[in-house]
């Protein structure tokens, strides 16, 4: 059964699938940072949605929806409209191509980003075992 | 979405002589002391006096450039205020210069934050013009750079859409002087660029032609440039070569030959072309099946007889014949390095590889256990059957 994007659930989801893939542990085994992905709006997503994940040393150790932005102060926040994370998910678009494009937006430490491509690689091959249903 | 970025490109006999007409005040020319030897400084110099520029020389950059170097002359920029950098040289030094522009303009940064993710607002107070010596860095009409941090023994790889040169002048000139080793290095190099960007995971329609032709180029001309340093026709080609990889390669990113190549430069002091040259072979077989469409590509256009072989496995053999033609080793074992220091440092050789930015623009993204084993097949010259 598929998992409405952007959600709760789906974001649980994905530290699922993080936390059993031995790809991603391996690529992520010095990261330590956590992350805001935001969603903005568009199409009949109405309101902007912010998914929180704490990633440290290959494990994913807490995934939520946060209401407000304020609620934490993660190290990086990444902020594209739905239809950009769309793509991103379903691998037509490579998240580092679409940070350099600017079609994803970053805040935060980009030097340690550029330290760690291949852990952002083994994240969205994990978002690719979500069962996904979007938004039209 | 993505982009194609290209300097105006001047090219060919004398093309050294477009420095006479550029606009300007002064210019900071970043060299090595060899160019300063080797009388190009001089002849760039006379260039720029045509035109009616200042000069000033900074001709400190070592191969393999240190963070601490090119924040040395962008200190010299800063009290010079030219409104053109001119980078003359290989790679390192036409490296070196765009990161010397970059701290010239944007004194608020350090080297290790030249990225594509901000807009660095340069062109505000100088152009960068680069005039290559060898045929094979690609850094002439690219915009990446790698510098070196000496105290970590890392290689960043570095860059930005707007790290390009406003003009790059391609003049076989200042590279009809190459020594036969330099002549095979780079070449290898500049191979290694048309290949890696013709079948990487970024690979496009803008420059896959680009890649396509330098890699005819290399195989028809490099061993002939290695073998008689005075065949004008093959330097010239050669250096036609490496700049079209370079625009191709720097359009559509490298591949796991660079990672390699990167990480056993950084830790054993090997050039940057013998380096990646030396993975090529094994990073093609690593990609055989998921790439075996781009690699059939390229025997077709070289006419490599593949005979129901996967093509990957007959452009390996094209690869190894030209390398072994000049003289390049195609093993680590070759470099000199003892199994005991290869096993010591395999663990780092295998993370700064794994940390590569070229890693993730590989068709077929090798996993930490099969970087290991890839490093090892390259240690012994084995086929890689994984």
């Amino acid at each position: 059964m598929s998992i409405k994007f952007p959600s709760d659930e789906w974001i649980k989801a994905l530290m699922q699938e993080l936390n059993q893939s031995q790809a991603y542990r391996d690529a992520a085994r010095n990261w330590e940072g956590d992350f805001y992905f935001i969603v903005e709006p568009e199409g009949s997503l109405i309101e902007q949605t912010i998914l929180y994940m704490d990633l440290w040393h290959g494990e994913c150790r807490s995934a939520c929806v946060v209401a407000d932005e304020k609620e934490k102060a993660p190290e990086f926040r990444i902020r594209a409209p739905l239809s950009k994370w769309r793509r991103v998910i379903e691998k037509n678009l490579d998240p580092i191509q679409g940070l350099v494009t600017r079609q994803l937006k970053l805040q935060g430490n980009l030097m340690k980003i550029m330290k760690a491509p291949k852990a952002a690689l083994e994240l969205v091959n994990c978002c690719t075992l979500v069962p996904t249903e979007f938004p039209e | 979405m993505w982009y194609f970025i290209s300097p105006d490109i001047v090219f060919g006999e004398d093309a050294i002589s477009h420095l006479d007409e550029i606009c300007g005040k002064r210019a900071l020319i970043v060299t090595d002391i060899n160019m300063v030897t080797m009388g190009y400084s001089e002849e760039v110099r006379k260039h720029l006096a045509k035109a009616g520029l200042e000069y000033r020389l900074f001709h400190e950059i070592e191969s393999e450039p240190s963070l601490a170097t090119v924040k040395k002359g962008a200190q010299v920029a800063r009290s010079y205020r030219p409104d053109w950098i001119v980078g003359l040289g290989g790679g390192s030094v036409l490296d070196a210069a765009k990161a010397i522009w970059v701290l010239y303009e944007r004194p608020d940064i350090q080297p290790e934050e030249i990225n594509p993710f901000d807009n660095l607002r340069l062109r505000q107070k100088a152009r960068l013009i680069t005039i290559p010596t060898t045929s094979g860095t690609g850094s002439d009409s690219n915009w990446g750079l790698v510098l070196t941090d000496k105290t970590a023994k890392r290689k960043l790889g570095l860059g930005s859409r707007e790290v390009h040169a406003d003009i790059a002048i391609v003049d076989p000139k200042f590279a009809s002087q190459m020594p036969p080793q330099l002549t095979a290095d780079t070449g290898m190099d500049a191979l290694t660029h048309a290949i890696e960007g013709y079948t990487s995971g970024w690979k496009n329609d803008f420059s896959d032609g680009l890649c396509l032709k330098a890699i005819q180029l290399v195989f028809n001309f490099l061993p002939r440039a290695y073998h008689n340093g005075d065949d004008s026709e093959a330097r010239e080609k050669m250096h036609n070569a490496a700049s079209i990889a370079g625009l191709g390669f720097g359009n559509s990113m490298a591949s796991i030959a660079h990672s390699a190549g990167h990480s056993l430069g950084a830790l054993f002091h090997i050039s940057h072309g013998r380096a990646v040259g030396l993975f090529l072979p094994y990073t093609i077989e690593f990609a055989a099946d998921v790439s075996a469409n781009h690699y059939a590509e390229i025997t077709h256009l070289l006419e490599v007889n593949t005979e129901g072989n996967n093509p990957a496995v007959s452009l390996v053999e094209a690869i190894r014949n030209l390398a072994q033609e000049i003289n390049q080793a195609m093993k680590i074992k070759d470099l000199g390095i003892s199994q005991d220091r290869f096993e010591k440092l395999l663990p780092k050789l295998v993370s700064y590889a794994d940390m590569d930015t070229q890693t993730v623009t590989a068709a077929r993204v090798p996993t930490t256990d099969e970087y290991e084993r890839l490093f090892r097949y390259a240690y012994d010259g084995k086929s890689v059957d994984f």
